[in-house]
Parts: structure tokens; C-alpha cells; sequence
């Protein structure tokens, strides 16, 4: 079947970043029919000094399980959305995951803020476009977001919100969030 | 991580998964990105004899173009195998690859907008 090149089917790709417990797979889980997807990445010279593989030197691959969830916007449209691996091990990911995205949600926990750090220096080198959202967790004192932009040291123009990612409504506000914010990079970059 | 952990899962697989790929880890092509879209070519009187059951459900499943990602979701094999079991397909000329619509060319404004609609209508 001859398709026009607009009318050809448009796949994005949008990552979920955070530190491990921050509710990544509930986020996923909120917005999208979550489905599971592992990879048996081999080791190689890229997990030298990533994988400490002390004792284990004859293991040759590894498992990772990921999150992974689409939603279909229309047919030929969809929004896959990934869910990245929080440990520190499975670095050597990042690239293929980040290769091409739209853009990242940081999801960023107040009580332990610095988990995120990893996250959006990578984002921010890479130049992938990228907001933080702060799960609210019950218990957890409030911050207002300006507090957490100047605690992490953002760029001013880096939206950050407060979010619950349990409730489908607040997930959605996030990724909104952030392919408006991915649109109007696009953008200034069209215009230089 | 101590002992491989792959034989817990539902019993897990019986056959090493590399093992479906003849020990092999990378594919020839080795550029199957997770959003790359998978058609199933439409060759009449193809030969699948050569091919493995695996490789058979992909051209089954991919008849309409899907994602790398959903294809290894599909039939339960870690991606690493499944890009070995598209590159053979693909050196066979049975499948058509489109990379992601982010590396060529950039998103248009337009879709982006209508993936915002979208969203919001969820």
C-alpha cells in the first residue's frame, strides 16, 4: 500500500528516568497498557567499570528487565514509553534508550533528591529535552517546585510539577507537560 | 547479580535464548532501534524453510508494521535475540525496517500537536 510520507506510520519514544523506587513502573502503569519487555544485553567492554562482574567473570549476559508501555494516539500514531533502569549497572542502556527519544520525564522523590542527579545530568549533556515532575508521596513533606528547581540547579526553562503518579489525570498533565515543552524546543530550534 | 536468575522465571526457557540465534549476539545489521517499525515484506512463494519457528512468528505478527519493542514483548525473547532473529531476516530481504520517526526526519509541529490532543483526550 502506497502511503503518503506524512501518513506513514509515526512511532515516539518517550523515557521515564529516576532513581530506583521512585515509581517509574507506576507512571508507566497509569498511563498505558504496560507490558513486559527484558533484554539480555551481553556484557562487554562497555561494562567495564559499570558491571563489577568480581567472581562472576565467566557471566556474559545479563538480564534486564524494563518498563514498557504503549499508547496508541491514533492508528499510526503511537507514544512507546520506556521506563529506564535505575541502576547504576545498567548505564551502558541509556544510549540505545535515549537515542531518538522526544524527550524525559525525571521523576524525582524530595526525600531523596539526589537520586536523580545521574538522570538529568545525562539528559542535560545529551540535550534530550526533559522535565522533572516530583512524586508526591504520602507522608512526604511538600516542596513547592521553584524550591526543587534551585535544589537540583536547573535551567530556568526546565519545567518542574508536582504529581501524583498513581492517578491516570496527574500522569497525564506530566506527559503533556513534557511534549509541550519537547514542541516548543523543537521549535526555538527551528528558529536559529 | 550471583547465578543467572533465568531459569526461576515460569520455569523459564529451556533453550538458552542466544541459543535460538546459533550463539550469535549481534545481528548483521545491528541497528534495530527499540522504535524502529517492522513490516513483514510481501514476497509471494517466499522460502521460509531456512527459517526457525521464532523467525516465523515475527513475519506472522509483523504483517502490519510493528515496533522492535512490541515484537520482543510479543514473543517473550529478550531484544538482544530478537534483533539477531531480524537481522537474518532482513539479510533475507522478508522484513522492511523504518527507523523512528525522531532520527529522520524530526517529529513536525503538527504531530506533536496531535499527540498533545491526544494525550489530554485519553
Amino acid at each position: 500500500m502506497a502511503y503518503a510520507p506524512s501518513e506513514e506510520p509515526v512511532a515516539l519514544k518517550i523515557l521515564v528516568a529516576g532513581g530506583f523506587g521512585v515509581g517509574k513502573t507506576t507512571l508507566v502503569g497509569a498511563i498505558s497498557e504496560i507490558r513486559p519487555l527484558r533484554t539480555e544485553e551481553v556484557l562487554s567492554d562497555r561494562g567495564v567499570g559499570v558491571d563489577d562482574v568480581d567472581g562472576v567473570e565467566g557471566k556474559t549476559t545479563t538480564t534486564v528487565a524494563m518498563d514498557f508501555g504503549r499508547i496508541t494516539i491514533r492508528e499510526g500514531l503511537v507514544v512507546y514509553l520506556f521506563g529506564t533502569p535505575g541502576q547504576e549497572r545498567f548505564w551502558f542502556m541509556w544510549d540505545e534508550l535515549s537515542y531518538g527519544a522526544l524527550g524525559a520525564v525525571v521523576l524525582a522523590d524530595t526525600r531523596r533528591l539526589t537520586d536523580c542527579f545521574p538522570s538529568i545530568d545525562y539528559f542535560e549533556q545529551r540535550g534530550t529535552p526533559f522535565i522533572v515532575a516530583v512524586n508526591c508521596f504520602d507522608g512526604a513533606d511538600q516542596h513547592e517546585p521553584d524550591d526543587v528547581r534551585v535544589a537540583l540547579d536547573l535551567d530556568p526553562d526546565v519545567p518542574v510539577l508536582l504529581c501524583d503518579v498513581r492517578r491516570r489525570a496527574s500522569a497525564k498533565v506530566v506527559l503533556v507537560t513534557l511534549v509541550e515543552h519537547a514542541l516548543k524546543t523543537l521549535t526555538a530550534a527551528q528558529r536559529k | 547479580m550471583t547465578e543467572p536468575q533465568w531459569l526461576d522465571e515460569e520455569a523459564g526457557p529451556i533453550v538458552r535464548p542466544y541459543a535460538l540465534t546459533g550463539g550469535r549476539t549481534r545481528s548483521s545489521g545491528d541497528d534495530f532501534d527499540l522504535i524502529s517499525l517492522v513490516t513483514a515484506a510481501d514476497v509471494p512463494g517466499k522460502d521460509e524453510s531456512a527459517l526457525g519457528p521464532e523467525q516465523r512468528h515475527i513475519l506472522a505478527i509483523a504483517r502490519e508494521p510493528m515496533s522492535v519493542a512490541d515484537i520482543a514483548s510479543e514473543i517473550d525473547l529478550p531484544l538482544g535475540v530478537v534483533r539477531v532473529l531480524l537481522g537474518d531476516l532482513h539479510d533475507h530481504e522478508l522484513i522492511s525496517v523504518r527507523p523512528p520517526a525522531q532520527v529522520a526526519p524530526l517529529p513536525s509541529e503538527r504531530i506533536l500537536k496531535e499527540v498533545i490532543n491526544g494525550l489530554r483526550a485519553l
